[in-house]
């Protein structure tokens, strides 16, 4: 397959100007003659429809989800990157792009991260109109905070509920196109397949997962935004019903998949506590602002911890090892979420870490207590410690915060080209369903950014090109047999994993998978054991499909059911994610490959073989998938191995 | 912890539903109530019997989708919190413990302990917003908000629609879910312009909703896990008032 990224000619900084001067327009007469299909509702998909809508465009916008102001977005605590330079501090479009391009370990396009920093600005002045309550100064002004190893402060913040501010922000300008007409919501639906006829997408399958009715959908043009896949891992950040499903069967109609292995483990969440651990919370990056990182030096001292016999505070400081701070004197707690993450990985191995599994790092608010005073702690962080509290019933303000990395975000997805479509005209995927803009490693406070920057505006323009070119009339009834065909797979599948009548309930294979995932392909892999999960894999889906068990029928709301045909997905997913990891003989940001790094530890990229997005194409069940290379070009910044010494 | 649940079994919303016993050895007090919940269902699905179907997705308190009546108050015992967020430390090894849906008209039983609570999403449709299209924005400095009335609007904006105020209620009123909205944007200068129709219009579809009516005993604001203030209603009554004096739909 020949891959274009179709990013426009020019300098960095004109072209997206260009493209949108050469981007067909639609009559704004004709734009009610084109429907649009945009699955999901998080950032990008509510801000996707709503400006979509207000266009003229007749959207139906699809959740699985009771209501679109719980989509995943919403649980988004930290804040959201512009380069508005407000606080004079030296910021700047191009700086926004620099650290975005190089905190992605180079492995994103500088044409996509350029247009998401220039748009950024853009988005702060829409939700502010919208009433999004941002964080302010005490003259007025909006306030900003530094974030996830940043050096100006550019990131703007609703409290620790920033995601929820701008996402509620979002599903107030979708309601208003409710209320208009032109938006039709479809909450607590499914999509479980993509309708592809004459090389383009024309439409989706759903199931009401009230009723179990499969439905057709048939539309000018189908967004996917549908969110990220850490649930590949059963445990990660990501809200339960977090999947790929969307995303995945797309891939097994012709939707090539970018960089499926490049997952982030971020370093501050809550540790597992127990087997019947349902998912791990976030507490977020600023907290490395003011805390300090740090285990015991000995392994002495870390085991009598673990076992209950110590605690934290009877450390004196000559027996702590700040570990970021000692190895990383330039940025100390704020290195990026990777390096972060590793290092924490690595002491606990050494043994030192703490809590009663021994998997977890303290990260320490005595020093800033002491600086600042309980009451300015408090102001910053007081929500996020009140979570902790709730969850461990330990009080942060007088004891070490315990803290483990957890799989929260995933850089892969499906990729698309400048104009967000995929390699199936017709197709789009926005926010983090799609591989762009964040390469190997994504910046705190960017995934906010870029769930806007898609859906309010970058799809407005581009989408307006593919349709204006195919025209109104290139459109297929629901009773086409491309739609049929696509119904009936989805009933077979349907009627087959009700058909297994196994043992084993959903969950348990589910977590097998997450085992095997975090063990070979999570914080540090190497080609051994990536072919040891390869195996494993291949076998868990065998047993999968022989031994599931799904109760119920699916005329009704049945939620194993819904759950067995997303860990399907995720179990073949999780196989081309060890491919990928395989393939990619390097390190890079959060894809570490421990037969490729420096002296001292850190990842080591090879620029000369894999300054490239793997791009993998579906081959058939089963069947091994097809690496496509998309090279990646570098004119304004120079490659540098990335350094927070 | 040994646990005896009682939890409230529904087919669908045309069947009739009742209490069901089960009882659980293995508790740990660590473990969420939703990750007991799990726990119940593995067990029930191992034994071939159907699972409990309940609402939930983030599982920590911001997404606003899990919603069990637990022991006669919505969200458990722990006030501040989802039930999502509630662990079983805040139980003792032997409890009884009952578990039942949201019950109110406006919010129909789905399937066991999952209720239908789109009526909220009408009322933010017939106006929880401000007009203002993508793109038509000025600049975000330009509207100077002092900090303790962006702090208000973020109070009020907290809400996370999850219906723990109108399952609290004896009317089933949703007096504190529209007050909050209606408030944040009636606190900000970009709500100005529409305040007085927002505040007639989501009254409206509230009532068309068959939510009951407000008698201000405040069980809302107890039960609410964001502590939703009660002067946001007052706040609404305010506007409404206001609104319909000079309204233009009199
Ligand atoms: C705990 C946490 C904290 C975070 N904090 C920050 C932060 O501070 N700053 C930052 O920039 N980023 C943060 N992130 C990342 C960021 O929140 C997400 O990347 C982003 O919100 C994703 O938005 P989205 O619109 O792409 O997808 P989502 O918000 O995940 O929305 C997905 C939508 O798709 C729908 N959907 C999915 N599959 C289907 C299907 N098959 N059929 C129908 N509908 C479907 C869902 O119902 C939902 O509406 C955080 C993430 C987590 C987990
Ligand atoms: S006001 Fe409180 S109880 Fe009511 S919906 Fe909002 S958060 Fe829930
Ligand atoms: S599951 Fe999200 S608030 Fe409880």
């Amino acid at each position: 397959m020949k891959l274009e990224s179709k990013i426009p000619e020019g300098p960095l900084a004109e072209k997206w100007a260009r493209q949108k001067f050469s981007l067909k327009l639609v009559n704004p007469a004709n734009k009610r003659k084109y429907d649009i299909i945009v699955v999901g509702t998080g950032l990008a998909g509510a801000s996707a429809a709503a400006s979509l809508a207000e266009l003229g465009y007749n959207v139906k916008a699809f959740c699985f989800q009771d209501s679109p102001r719980r989509a995943h977005s919403i649980a988004a605590q930290g804040g959201i990157n512009a380069a508005k330079n407000y606080q004079n501090d030296g910021d700047s479009v191009f700086r926004l792009f620099y650290d975005t391009i190089k905190g992605g370990d180079y492995r994103a396009r500088e044409g996509n991260v350029y247009r998401l920093a220039e748009v950024s600005v853009n988005i702060i002045d829409q939700c502010v109109a919208q009433g999004v309550p941002f964080a302010r100064e005490y003259g007025g002004l909006l306030a900003n905070r530094s974030f996830g190893g940043s050096q100006v402060s550019r990131t703007f913040y609703a409290r620790g509920q920033t995601g929820q501010q701008l996402l509620l922000g979002a599903y107030s300008a979708l309601s208003r196109q409710v209320s208009t007409g032109k938006v039709k919501l479809y909450p607590r639906t499914e999509m479980l397949d993509l309708v592809v006829e004459g090389g383009k997408a024309r439409g989706i399958i759903t199931r009401n997962l009230v009723t179990g009715k499969i439905e057709s959908h048939s539309g000018h043009a189908v967004l996917l935004c549908t969110g990220g896949y850490g649930n590949v891992f059963y445990l990660s950040t990501n809200a339960m019903g977090s999947n790929a499903t969307a995303a995945w069967r797309a891939h097994k109609k012709g939707a090539v998949f970018g960089n499926p292995c490049f997952t982030q483990i971020h370093p501050t969440c809550i540790p597992v506590s127990g087997h019947y651990q349902s998912k791990l919370t976030l507490m977020s990056e600023s907290l490395r602002n003011d805390g300090r990182v740090w285990a015991p030096k000995s392994k002495e001292d870390a085991q009598k911890i673990q076992k209950g016999q110590l605690r934290a505070n009877d450390l004196s400081e000559d027996a702590r090892d700040y570990f970021l701070e000692r190895r990383y004197p330039s940025f100390g707690n704020l290195v990026p979420r990777d390096v972060a993450s590793r290092n924490a990985k690595y002491v606990c191995d050494e043994g030192r870490g703490v809590s009663k599994t021994g998997l977890a790092v303290y990260l320490d608010f005595a020093d800033a207590i002491k600086r600042d005073g309980k009451k300015t702690i408090e102001a910053k962080y007081g929500n996020l410690f009140e979570m902790y509290e709730k969850i461990t019933g330990e009080n942060p303000y007088e004891t070490p915060m315990m803290i483990y990395p957890a799989v929260h975000y995933t850089m892969g997805g499906l990729w698309v080209d400048y104009n967000l479509m995929t390699s199936i005209p017709g197709l789009y995927a926005l926010g983090e369903a799609n591989f762009s803009d964040h390469g190997a490693n994504r910046l705190g406070a960017s995934a906010l950014m870029q769930g806007l920057a898609d859906g309010y505006f970058v799809i407005p323009y581009t989408v307006g090109d593919y349709l204006a070119n195919i025209g109104p009339a290139d459109k297929i009834p629901v009773d086409a047999p491309a739609f049929k065909e696509a119904e009936k797979k989805v009933h077979e599948q349907i009627d087959r994993l009700l058909a297994i009548k196994g043992e084993r309930p959903v969950d348990d294979l589910h977590k097998e998978l997450g085992h095997i995932m975090w063990e070979y392909c999570g914080m540090a892999r190497t080609a051994e054991g990536l072919q040891i999960a390869r195996e494993k894999i291949k076998a868990l889906k065998k047993e999968f499909w022989s031994n599931v068990k799904v109760l119920g029928d699916s005329q009704e709301m049945n939620q194993a059911l819904e759950q067995a045909s997303r860990v399907a997905d995720f179990i073949e997913l999780g196989a081309l994610m060890v491919e990928d990891a395989l393939n990619r003989n390097e390190s890079c940001g959060g894809h570490f490959r421990e037969e490729y790094q420096t002296p001292d530890g850190e990842a080591l990229r090879d620029d000369a073989n894999y300054a490239y997005v793997a791009a993998w194409e579906y081959q058939g069940d089963d069947q091994p998938e097809l690496l496509n290379k998309e090279m990646l070009e570098f004119e304004n910044v120079k490659l540098t191995q990335r350094s927070y010494k | 912890m040994k646990i005896n649940l009682k939890v409230w079994r529904q087919k669908n919303s045309n069947t009739e539903g009742k209490l069901v016993e089960y009882h659980l050895d293995n508790v740990s007090e660590d473990m969420s109530f939703l990750e007991m919940f799990d726990v119940l269902n593995d067990s029930l699905t191992r034994k071939g019997e159907d699972p409990v179907t309940f609402d939930h997705d983030c599982r920590e308190g911001i997404c606003g989708t899990c919603s069990m009546y637990i022991n006669g108050r919505p969200h458990g015992p722990q006030t501040g919190a989802t039930t999502c967020q509630l662990h079983m430390r805040s139980f003792n090894d032997g409890d009884t413990i009952v578990v039942e849906p949201w019950r109110a008209r406006a919010f129909p039983v789905i399937k066991d302990l999952m209720v239908d609570r789109s009526a909220f999403d009408r009322i933010i449709q017939s106006g929880g917003y401000v007009s203002v299209n993508t793109g038509s924005a000025r600049d975000a400095n330009e509207i100077l908000i002092p900090r303790t009335i962006a702090d208000e609007a973020m109070d009020a904006a907290a809400c996370i629609g999850c219906g723990a105020c109108v399952a609290a209620c004896k009317n089933a009123s949703a007096m504190l879910f529209v007050s909050a909205k209606v408030s944040q944007l009636a606190i900000l200068p970009q709500g100005q312009a529409e305040h007085k129709e927002r505040a007639e219009r989501m009254v409206a579809q509230m009532d068309a909703e068959g939510f009951g009516a407000c008698s201000f005993t405040g069980a809302c604001s107890v039960e609410c896990p964001k502590s939703i203030s009660l002067d946001h209603i007052a706040r609404m009554n305010r506007e409404y008032l206001g609104a319909k004096l000079t309204s233009d739909n009199a």
